[in-house]
């Protein structure tokens, strides 16, 4: 067969693209030959650690990954399924658009958005919830605030004009992110378990159609280039590797592919973000075992005169390949143009396995399907780890601090809740449509956001990200554990039964021996985590090279994770509902200051060791909480997170503006007012249940203890503080607003 | 009662527009903005919110002129009943069915909050079941929500009382502080000459059940059926 390369190609035009040496020996033992300009490009965003997992799957692989709530498992498709019973399930996933938020905030974030709700309606999933997980650096630079607008408006517009509700995130600040901030961004859909799609190829003959937008110059090499280097000053010349999103186009791709699905006319469907056309084609054949001969003059460009490599790249969004069952092919036109979305035939299913692309009448790329993906040839590398040299100076025993009076407390305490990391996000989270679809339940600012399944009717489920990287940071192992277990206490706090997970895995370089081992350390905490939680891993997305200047991010293991709710009328939330109540403290209230955001805020210092958790007692605090809100025991709930016990009272205060009396019955040192000891929840529960908490939870073999009373207009901890609850509102509110008001006014 | 909600690209609370009526016990047909004329015996027609066309040369701009529409105007001006909420209440300023327009938020930015209206015409079938003054909670999220016309306008519309929500404080009161996008006057909802067609940037479908936090919108949906109810059938508006 005659190929036709628009450019000649040599270990050097590899070594460009981002492949090594190695790797272009190996396209050139697959083929037989030297590759084309174009095949050399599929191979190149293919084997990109975005596509192949090449430096990740090993470990990724020790995750588990499997449970009797699965409909669909990590890596099968698109996003996992939890089965929710009554012939629905609940697709989620998390993933990363760091880098293009880094280089272009607004389309960064917003192509993020619409990149994630696509993998979970390609699978017949309604979106019912979207959620973010951001990173910024201190909010005191013109580059910080200039990186939240836009992440934060790119969000909003892309979600809101789609109509999904954004419904809870997290925001985290610190200065390693400055240059690299990162938008993780998660979607849930509710599905019916007979009616899951499928990103497979199957049925030679049947034919293939590109449905959505034209195919334009915008993304080519997001995956391979931009998201596989660090920062550095020639990063702004790769903004035109950002995607455009356009979430009107989306919105009526959504309708018409659910429509398609529900018709029973597609026989596979996946949509096109990282590596487009390429990666689309290659997975759907290769799942299938099948091959596609693809037209590519067929493809409805944007420019005429784009090359086959560049039509192979693009990246431009809004974009699904279907393969449709012969036959139905009018039917699905039908379809399409109901929605006014453009669905153009371009090829059709082969039995060979390969990858057959002309243009122009010509033969540009004639490649193995099984050669481009994860499990068939795409490489898999052992990488080599080495423990950080920078943990020998941070792993000191930190002093639980002084005891402190009333003027440090009271400080210290109005400090915490101005932190960016703890202040309220209300400034962020009122730019997101947080309603739409009526099932909101519970929405930003609590513990845990909750959505009302309206297909099966009293049932809901909970969702959240978690993820504190300073943890991570100071002990990979630990820190990741954490992140699990907090992501599902969040879903306890609300009533949840935590049932899965996804995580986003953001990195600096893999190549560098210390960073790949707190990637390994990490996800082995999550992996121990998960199997004592029994929340397994239903996929999720790697992101390396989160690095600038030679500087690697915090290692950050986002994890989503999925709670169940049998009835929705037991939900809580994490405010007094009223006064007279007991405050009740279950878990293990320590003296621990490592890590906290005590240490960075009043004394300036990332040191020490993550917090101490064992997830046994974890589960155990978990199992007793959760079985007292179902009951009705207990009327609100929250974790006792960033700025330990005293923040996480300020806070349930905030809700109603009803006040707190409380006696803590210890020396009060900063370690136990504002210490960050794990497996901690505090509750609101009445006179007349307090008797059935108690017993609870010492059959639970949960350390209980009674603080005080809700009541009043003020926090008031005796002998300690006491300060009205409107005066720390205030501070908790103002905190965001005044940071990113003051900027448009210098 | 039979509401059609009317569905254009882009629309995204048509869903939650048919779930809220259903709750009210309204029957829903489905309209889609192809379709020449609305569903036969409609007796409310719906347009919901969203970002109809992606809100693209203008907020409704594009939709107004969809086949639908020249239907929903003909019986709107024969009397029949028609509610636009958000991007709704766009395009009806925009057909010209309302006065006025809807611009960007004074803020500048997209707001989804709970906002406070008071009730201040309650001669109308959507407010029927209210009393003067009462106070709502109902969210609102738009962009594009900052309700203006000449001095003329809206001079009018206040002296002929059809003004029929306002935005206001946790206690009643109306000013600035209570006014979340700079809309003239404080107001949130209009209702034609007629008194048949109202246009609310606030969403009462979002509260329209006390699991979602607050049932006050249902309020909107409650006095259209009392009001039908109230009609004698021979006076209903037929879409025929």
């Amino acid at each position: 067969m005659e190929m036709m390369s628009e450019l000649d190609v040599t270990e050097q035009t590899a070594k460009d693209l981002g492949l090594t040496a190695d790797e272009y020996a190996r396209i050139v033992g697959v083929l037989g030959r030297t590759p084309t300009y174009t095949e050399l490009g599929v191979y190149s965003v293919m084997w990109s650690e975005h596509c192949s997992y090449k430096n990740s799957i090993l470990q990724l692989k020790t995750l588990p990954r499997t449970g009797s709530r699965m409909l669909v498992a990590a890596g099968e498709e698109n996003a996992g399924v939890i089965d929710i019973g009554q012939g629905y399930g609940v697709a989620f996933k998390i993933e990363s658009h760091n880098h293009p938020s880094a280089v272009e905030p607004f389309q960064g974030a917003a192509t993020g958005v619409g990149g994630i709700l696509r993998d979970i309606f390609t699978m017949g999933a309604r979106p019912v919830a979207a959620l973010n997980s951001l990173r910024f650096g201190d909010p005191d630079t013109p580059r910080t605030v200039y990186l939240i607008k836009g992440v934060v408006s790119g969000i909003g517009h892309y979600g809101n004009c789609f109509g999904v509700p954004t419904v809870a995130g997290e925001v985290y600040f610190d200065r390693c992110y400055t240059d690299n901030p990162l938008v993780n961004a998660m979607a849930v859909g509710v599905v019916r378990a007979d009616g899951i799609a499928s990103a497979t190829a199957k049925g030679v003959g049947n034919p293939i159609f590109i449905m959505g937008s034209a195919t334009g110059r915008d993304g080519i090499h997001g995956a391979s280039l931009l998201a596989s280097r660090e920062f550095d000053d020639q990063t702004e010349s790769m903004r035109p590797t950002v995607q455009v999103g356009d979430p009107f186009a989306e919105k009526l791709l959504l309708e018409a592919t659910l429509e398609l699905i529900d018709a029973g006319v597609v026989v596979g469907i996946q949509d096109m973000g990282a590596a487009g056309i390429s990666c689309s084609t290659s997975e759907m054949s290769a799942k299938g075992g099948v091959g596609m001969r693809i037209d590519l003059d067929k493809v409805p460009l944007r420019e005429a005169d784009m090359s086959a490599y560049e039509i192979m790249l693009s990246e431009s969004q809004e974009r699904m390949l279907v393969v449709v069952e012969r036959g139905k092919e009018e039917h699905a036109a039908r379809i399409a143009a109901k929605w006014d979305v453009p669905f153009v035939a371009i090829g059709e299913v082969t039995n060979d396995g390969m990858i057959y692309v002309t243009r122009h009448g010509k033969a540009v790329a004639h490649i193995p399907a099984q050669s481009l993906v994860l499990g068939g040839d795409a490489p898999v590398y052992v990488r080599e780890q080495r423990k950080p040299e920078y943990l020998d100076l941070t792993n000191v025993a930190v002093d639980p601090g002084p005891i402190l009076h009333q003027q440090e407390a009271t400080a210290a305490l109005r400090a915490l809740l101005a932190s960016p990391t703890i202040a309220s996000k209300r400034w962020i989270y009122e730019q997101y449509d947080s309603q739409v679809g009526t099932n909101s339940v519970l929405r930003s600012g609590g513990d845990a956001a909750v959505i009302r399944i309206k297909e099966v009717p009293g049932k809901a489920v909970a969702v959240t990200t978690d993820c504190n990287s300073r943890y991570v940071y100071l002990n990979p192992y630990r820190g990741g554990m954490i992140a699990v277990a907090e992501a599902a206490r969040n879903c306890v706090c609300v009533g949840a039964l935590p049932v899965a997970i996804t995580n986003c895995l953001n990195f600096g370089n893999p190549y560098d021996p210390e960073v790949y081992w707190q990637f390994a350390e990490a996800i082995r905490g999550m992996g121990d985590a998960c199997r004592t939680l029994d929340t397994p891993v239903t996929g999720g997305n790697v992101s390396f090279h989160n690095e600038s200047q030679h500087h690697a991010v915090y290692p950050t293991p986002t994890i989503g994770m999925l709670g169940l709710i049998d009835d929705v009328s037991t939900v809580v939330g994490n405010a007094f509902t009223q006064a007279d109540q007991n405050i009740v403290l279950l878990g293990w209230q320590r003296e621990e200051l490592g890590g906290s955001e005590y240490m960075k805020v009043i004394r300036h210092r990332v040191l020490g060791d993550a917090p101490s958790l064992s997830i046994d007692d974890e589960v155990r605090l978990q199992r007793c909480v959760l079985d007292a809100i179902r009951s009705g025991v207990v009327r609100a709930a929250h974790d006792c997170a960033e700025g330990g016990l005293l923040v996480c009272l300020a806070e349930m205060c905030f809700g109603r503006g009803i006040g707190a009396d409380v006696v803590v019955d210890t020396p009060h040192r900063a370690g136990y007012l504002f210490g960050e000891a794990q497996s901690r929840i505090v509750v609101e529960v009445s006179d007349e249940r307090i008797g059935d908490l108690r017993a609870a939870a010492q059959e639970a073999g949960v350390p209980m203890e009674v603080l005080g009373r809700t009541g009043g207009t003020t926090l008031h901890v005796h002998d300690l503080i006491e300060v009205d609850v409107e005066d720390l509102r205030s501070t908790y509110e103002r905190a965001l607003p005044n940071i990113m008001t003051s900027e448009v006014e210098s | 009662m039979k509401a059609a909600v009317v569905t254009f690209p882009g629309s995204n609370c048509d869903a939650d527009a048919r779930h809220a009526c259903a709750l009210a016990g309204i029957d829903v047909a489905a309209a889609w903005h192809k379709d020449g004329a609305l569903p036969a015996d409609t007796d409310l027609v719906i347009l919901p919110g969203g970002f109809s066309y992606g809100d693209y040369l203008r907020t409704g701009a594009i939709a107004r002129f969809s086949p639908i529409m020249a239907d929903v105007v003909r019986f709107a001006n024969n009397g029949g009943l028609v509610l636009g909420i958000c991007n709704g209440f766009q395009i009806l300023c925009e057909s010209g069915l309302l006065p006025g327009a809807l611009v960007r938020n004074s803020g500048l930015s997209f707001v989804c909050k709970d906002v406070y209206l008071r009730t201040e015409s309650t001669s109308t079938p959507f407010t029927s079941t209210l009393e003067k003054g009462a106070l709502l909670r109902i969210p609102i999220a738009h962009g594009e929500g900052r309700f203006v016309a000449d001095a003329n306008t809206i001079d009018e519309l206040e002296a002929q009382g059809r003004v029929a929500f306002r935005y206001c404080n946790a206690d009643g009161s109306v000013n600035v502080d209570a006014n979340p996008n700079g809309s003239a006057n404080n107001i949130a909802g209009i209702v034609n000459a007629g008194g048949n067609v109202l246009g609310m940037m606030p969403h009462p479908e979002r509260y329209a059940e006390a699991l979602l936090g607050c049932a006050d919108g249902m309020n909107v949906f409650a006095s259209l059926v009392q009001h039908y109810a109230a009609a004698a059938p021979t006076t209903l508006v037929s879409s025929q």
